[in-house]
């Protein structure tokens, strides 16, 4: 019961991957960096970041936006995929680190003679990838196998995913923990022996694109099949689906997971391109975020959340360096105009009869049809 | 000097410095022969104290001491009091003692004018230790029963063998039967370091009885250097009996804080809990609506300190109804602008209410500036009282207990014999009905959630008193919070107030096991669990709906 | 016909005109010179922000100075402010905005060691100069830094060794009590082999780490307070950093933990972390700085009225009322002045002759001395203990008798047995 994408759908996702994968790394490489055209490496890397944002909200409509589940720690999957990444790029320093040493350099001021324990394949590339996917997969199973079947949900199950991402960002922040501590991984040099150069990051940002393409078409895949029917119906009325004979609880935790994995590997792309993780990631504030991004763009529209993170993340840069003072504003502002007038988001506005004018009438008689 | 021999400090942080020794040793003699007449301090002998190299400054001292009869001259006295507050100017070959506009010859103790270009004088710790030893020594033989007692308390960290016929006097003066007894233990922990094992082993015996922590410390030292062996035994013995009264101490002073940290999280969530009880709305913007409360009690002290200097330790009594209301008013605008549009959409509640929180502080940066603001403690809320040697109670905790105390009654009585408090809980039990019997929904929403912004203030105005005052204040409570309302569960008040203790205590627990962050990983892992088993909290509201 | 032609040709060459103004006209600028931009990367919000914001705030004042006497090389210094936000990350991404975005010729930032090593890949992989203010850990010695702040032989061990002294209490018992990063941690090692070599034992140390913005010390000064009753003389060390303090300070202060029992002697704070706390039951703890705001010489005076003045100018809030000076700020405003003294002298801002331009580097600092930049990078500095005072100012209870030369890698850690002194370029 899929519904094909159709001629406009599959131009889109062409152009898109040829934009990521060619015109890009042109601008960036091949033109001189005097010429006008000339794609900075800051861009470059900052639009990789925010394709990796774009991964974890288009994790977040899946959860949020088609089965109704409103995490407030998915910064944590997030963070756990960058860290096992940065595990590995610790690794690849080698002996170039500051204290010239086989270890970390943080082990080294911490006195410790040798690695512990969960850091044993951390020099093994294939192990420590599917680390990237398997620690956040496991301790979403687990937990989410706990909280479903307890039918733990709406604001309860927020604040515990709260909770959850505030405890592992105490736990990380701990230098005892072998995570680095407060400093995190920096300083990263190599990557399969290969240095991390611009061409490396180029490399990572295409990457990056062409996953962030290839989840979007596998969510569309999902929500368009019978499963997908499922989870929207869950959304829309759990007990109903149970009282039809379905188990909420294994499809709630089959896509609660495979969020969590896809919030992994966008975090393993992203330590690389911005060369730092640190236990910052995972404070509650981070993951409120990726809850507006999706909110901002719409929810349980896939194109949606993805608009809205490089809506909200482009505005955040420009706003921190031109007007730093009202950045915060700005998004505290956001957070409520979409919550209250927009909760279809952007693409709700885009997609509305009437266009935006509709909006405007609509806005005007808000106070009339509020109270219900 | 034949005591400077066998003469060994106490353990536990003593003076090491044969000086000391020479001087109490000194005025032990001098007041025991009074052999030698007590004279006045001399203007010399003043300034050779006051400046110098420290030993020499130490000597000066000693032989002041030793000429003076503190019975009958205070101004040795009333020169090392003013030494120790950093109250002693010097110059041209004179001491002065400088209190504000008031300037007195050391020596003399007459009021002069203080002469061009005086210096101050600078003391370090050793010389400080030095001033109180002297100061005790002086007060040892005073009429006030007070000073007696303080004397003989500053005595316990200095006294040597070379003390002895100094504390024997002391003992045989003394009529207060408490004082007696402390100079008892005085004279016992000389004495554990005699050359005369007899006398060891009584003093061994006798150290048992001391409540004091500096016991211990002597008593360890000596087990590691005594060879008697029943004196060994009997130290031993004692060292145990001092380790279980202190343990007892301890063991308070733990509860205490578990208390202290339990009274603070119950005044941070009891609005929450409010708020959520009624609305089933999570308001993400409680602890900026703390940190409100918090910058009103800044914005009080500062009135109180420009316009009423005179009563600024009241700021505090006066600042606990303006956090309230400030933080009350804010909240109503909340709900009016926001909140209640999104009736009945609680996630959508949350993330708007993350909006405003967000706003909130960065009004407060752009107001306040984007650092810390100093909010002092009033004079009666500084310092603690001490209910054992080895136990102070801070004041402003203990103000704090009181102060959620008040409110958790004040709130109880508010919900249960107020009309508002009738409204609420029926809106609680059921919206519906209550608006069918005529109750106006809408003006109930508005002021209870005002009440939980107003109790978010006077949170906000407790914490002021113990912490940092900045615009981040809010987020470092609100995941505790949370917590507390989550486990605590909706149904009763009861509930917050002990999921509030019970985190408090179990968190300060294991805080001296495992350290204060392994503390707050595992207590928030618990409730995690917990949460799991029993999902709607400790207390529930009973209701028939099946989600 | 031919009109609108001749319109559309003038309006077509005035804009190309124009266009051509606006590409061209910043070269043209850049070419006349223009000004010179210098980065500044200090925490403005965040727990660091009550340490880190006054010197933004100095740097401002040293660049509105050089630039009152005519700038550097005759162009003006112009300062880039940006927040990091007390955010380590966030320190990292500023700092490249500086250098790639704003293109600044130094940057004067970072106080944490943490901010410092965020920041260090981002100025070696650019080849850009940072000026780092602060007292740190050593074990590091960068070719893009210079350290205008202590090495651990130029703080921490003299203020142990004045612990252990007759007039520091003799003490024989050591809490090494630090925030969870780095410097802490680092320096406690330094000082757990230093202590070993002066014969103190293991159980006599005891080592406690609370992270950044703690703000609960109930329990951590009940165990200080029952482990110095287990024996000889304790003193603590402190190297707890940010707005921690106040709470510390004032829980010590609440319940009696006197300075003649066990005194505290603190590396990170200084005048400006006293000011939000009550001092009168502080008297007698200490500080281990290069500067005290109480120095009394010519340099000193005037560089505090300087300060006064210009705090009061700028409305700076807290300094307008009661300006004060510390060790940083002076650190800052060595830096700052060192800097335009080797551009003037290397003729350029161009990174690698100001380098080398720097090293030899003289300037009357109001330490009281002459302050020489080593070719270790680091800046020889005289040493000062001072007790706190009732008013929030420090007593110099024992000071070096000269500049000490800085060792950032300490002799005491095992692994620094044949490091010399002098800085590496990084690899590329």
């Amino acid at each position: 019961m899929s519904t094909p994408l159709g001629m406009r759908g599959w131009t889109a996702v062409l152009t898109a991957v040829l934009v990521i994968a060619v015109v890009v790394p042109a601008l960036n490489l091949l033109v001189p960096p005097e010429s006008v055209l000339h794609l900075d490496d800051f861009y470059v890397t900052l639009t990789g970041k925010i394709i990796c944002y774009a991964i974890c909200a288009l994790a977040m409509d899946l959860i949020w936006g088609y089965t109704g589940i409103l995490s407030l720690g998915h910064g944590l999957f997030f963070a756990l995929g960058g860290y096992a990444m940065g595990m590995y790029l610790m690794r690849q320093i080698g002996t170039d680190g500051q204290y010239r040493s086989t270890l970390p350099d943080f082990m080294v001021f911490l006195d410790w003679k040798e690695l512990p324990w969960h850091w044993a394949v951390s020099d093994s590339f294939v192990l420590q990838m599917l680390l990237v996917v398997l620690v956040p997969g496991l301790l979403a199973f687990v937990f989410g196998f706990f909280a479903f079947r307890s039918r733990i949900k709406g604001v309860y199950f927020s604040i515990i995913t709260q909770a959850l991402t505030f405890a592992a960002m105490l736990l990380f922040f701990r230098n005892e923990t072998g995570f680095g501590g407060n400093n995190g991984f920096t300083d990263f040099k190599r990557i399969l022996d290969v240095p991390i150069d611009q061409k490396m990051k180029v490399l990572l940002f295409v990457l990056s694109g062409l996953v962030l393409v290839g989840f979007f078409l596998m969510s569309r895949y999902i929500v368009h099949s019978k499963a997908g029917r499922v989870l929207q119906a869950i959304r829309d009325a759990e007990t109903r689906v149970m009282f039809s004979g379905y188990d909420p609880v294994k499809y709630k935790l089959a896509i609660w997971t495979l969020s969590a994995m896809m919030c992994g590997v966008a975090g393993a792309l992203y330590v690389p391109q911005v060369g730092i993780i640190n236990p910052g990631e995972m404070s509650p504030a981070a993951s409120i975020e990726i809850a507006i991004w999706a909110a901002v763009g719409g929810r349980g529209t896939l194109i949606g959340p993805i608009i809205g993170a490089f809506f909200v993340n482009g505005a955040k840069s420009w706003f921190t360096v031109t007007f730093p003072e009202f950045w915060l504003f700005f998004l505290g502002a956001l957070f409520i105009a979409v919550t209250l007038f927009l909760p279809n988001g952007l693409m709700g506005l885009l997609r509305r009869p009437g266009g935006l004018l509709g909006l405007w009438r609509k806005l005007m008689r808000l106070g009339k049809d509020a109270e219900t | 000097m034949t005591g400077l021999r066998g003469a060994r400090p106490l353990a536990g942080g003593r003076i090491q410095g044969w000086l000391l020794s020479v001087l109490l040793a000194v005025l032990a003699l001098g007041l025991v022969l009074l052999a030698t007449p007590a004279q006045a301090l001399t203007p010399e002998q003043a300034l050779r104290i006051a400046e110098g190299d420290s030993e020499e400054r130490l000597a000066a001292l000693a032989e002041a001491v030793a000429a003076t009869d503190p019975a009958t001259d205070k101004t040795l006295g009333v020169y090392i009091e003013a030494l120790l507050a950093d109250e002693v100017k010097h110059v041209g070959g004179r001491a002065f003692i400088v209190q504000g506009e008031a300037v007195r010859d050391a020596a003399t103790g007459q009021p002069v004018a203080l002469p061009e270009g005086a210096e101050d004088v600078v003391n370090n710790n050793r010389l400080r230790r030095a001033f109180e030893a002297a100061r005790s020594a002086l007060q040892l033989f005073s009429a006030d029963t007070e000073e007696r007692s303080r004397a003989i308390t500053g005595l316990k960290e200095s006294a040597d063998e070379a003390m002895l016929p100094l504390i024997d006097k002391a003992l045989a003066a003394e009529r207060e039967p408490a004082l007696k007894e402390q100079i008892q233990q005085l004279r016992a922990s000389v004495l554990v370091s005699s050359n005369d094992p007899a006398r060891r082993l009584d003093a061994a015996r006798l150290l048992a009885e001391s409540p004091q922590p500096a016991t211990r410390a002597l008593l360890i030292e000596r087990l590691g250097t005594e060879d008697k062996a029943e004196v060994k035994a009997a130290l031993a013995a004692s060292l145990a009996a001092v380790e279980s009264r202190l343990a007892w101490g301890e063991r308070l002073g733990v509860l205490f804080t578990g208390i202290s940290l339990g009274s603070i999280l119950l005044l941070v969530a009891l609005g929450l809990a409010i708020t959520y009880g009624l609305m089933g709305v999570i308001n993400m913007a409680h602890g900026e609506l703390m940190m409100i409360g918090a910058y009103a009690t800044f914005v009080v002290q500062n009135l109180f300190r420009t316009y009423l200097p005179g009563l600024f330790d009241l700021y505090v009594l006066a600042a606990i109804p303006v956090s309230f209301l400030v933080a009350a008013l804010v909240g109503a605008l909340m709900e009016k602008s926001v909140i209640r549009w999104l009736y009945g959409r609680p996630l959508e509640t949350l993330l708007a209410t993350w909006g405003i929180s967000l706003i909130l502080m960065q009004t407060v940066r752009t107001v306040f500036g984007a650092q810390n603001v100093a909010v002092e403690n009033p004079s009666w809320l500084s310092g603690g009282v001490q209910v054992l040697p080895n136990l102070t109670l801070p004041y402003n905790r203990l103000f704090i207990l009181l102060f959620a105390a008040l409110v958790l009654v004040g709130v109880a009585l508010l919900i249960s014999r107020t009309r508002l408090g009738l409204f609420v809980r029926g809106v609680t039990q059921n919206r519906r009905m209550a608006s069918c019997v005529g109750v106006n929904t809408a003006r109930v929403d508005t002021y209870a959630f005002a009440l939980g912004a107003g109790i978010a203030g006077l949170a906000g105005c407790a914490l002021s008193q113990v912490g940092n005052v900045g615009p981040d204040l809010g987020q470092g409570y609100i995941v505790d919070s949370f917590m507390v309302v989550v486990l605590g569960g909706v149904g009763q008040l009861a509930g917050t107030v002990y999921a509030a203790m019970g985190l408090g205590v179990v968190n300060k627990l294991l805080e001296g096991w495992q350290g204060a962050v392994m503390a707050k990983i595992i207590v928030l892992v618990l409730i995690v669990l917990f949460i799991q088993k029993r999902p709607q909290g400790i207390f529930a509201l009973k209701g028939r709906s099946a989600d | 016909m031919n009109t609108t032609r001749r319109q559309a040709g003038k309006t077509l060459t005035a804009l190309a005109i124009a266009a051509a103004g606006v590409t061209l006209s910043p070269l043209a600028l850049a070419q006349a010179g223009g000004t010179i931009k210098v980065g500044i990367l200090h925490s403005l919000s965040g727990t660091m922000a009550i340490s880190e914001t006054v010197l933004k705030d100095v740097a401002l004042m040293a660049i509105d100075e050089i630039n009152a006497k005519g700038g550097v090389l005759g162009r003006k210094l112009e300062a880039v402010v940006v927040d990091p936000a007390s955010n380590w990350p966030l320190f990292a991404e500023k700092a490249k905005q500086l250098i790639s975005q704003d293109k600044v010729a130094v940057t004067f930032g970072c106080w944490t060691s943490v901010s410092r090593k965020s920041v260090l890949p981002v100025f070696e992989g650019s080849n850009a100069l940072l000026f780092y203010p602060v007292q740190y850990e050593g074990e590091e010695l960068s070719a893009n830094v210079f350290y205008t702040g202590a090495a651990p032989n130029q703080q921490a061990i003299p203020a142990v060794e004045y612990l252990m002294s007759k007039d520091g209490g003799s003490a024989k018992r050591f809490v090494l009590l630090g925030t969870d990063y780095v410097y802490p941690r680092t320096t406690n090692k330094i000082l757990r082999a230093f202590l070993k070599s002066k014969g103190v034992a293991d159980a006599d140390i005891m080592e406690e780490y609370t992270p950044f913005g703690h703000s609960d010390y109930q329990t951590i000064i009940a165990k200080i307070k029952k482990f110095a009753g287990e024996g000889k003389k304790t003193a603590v060390v402190s190297t707890i950093n940010g707005d921690s303090n106040v709470p510390f300070y004032k829980e010590l202060g609440n319940q009696g933990l006197k300075a003649t029992d066990v005194p505290v002697v603190a590396f990170s704070v200084g005048e400006e972390e006293l000011r939000g706390v009550d001092t009168k039951p502080l008297v007698g703890h200490l500080a281990a700085w290069n500067y005290f705001m109480s120095l009394k010489n010519p340099a000193n005076d005037e560089f505090t009225k300087k300060w006064a003045a210009y705090a009061k100018a700028k409305n700076l809030p807290g300094h307008k009322d009661k300006p004060l000076t510390n060790d940083p700020m002076e650190a800052t405003y060595i830096g700052i002045n060192m800097w335009a003294q080797a551009v003037a002298k290397a003729k350029s801002t161009d990174v690698d002759k100001v380098r080398a331009a720097m090293i030899g580097q003289t300037f009357r600092a109001p330490n009281g001395f002459m302050s020489t930049m080593d070719p270790s990078h680091h800046l020889q500095r005289p040493v000062f203990i001072g007790e706190v005072r009732a008013d929030g100012q420090f007593n110099v209870v024992w000071k070096t008798k000269g500049p000490v030369a800085a060792d950032p890698w300490s002799d005491f850690i095992a692994e620094n047995k044949g490091k010399k002194n002098l800085p590496v370029m990084a690899k590329k």
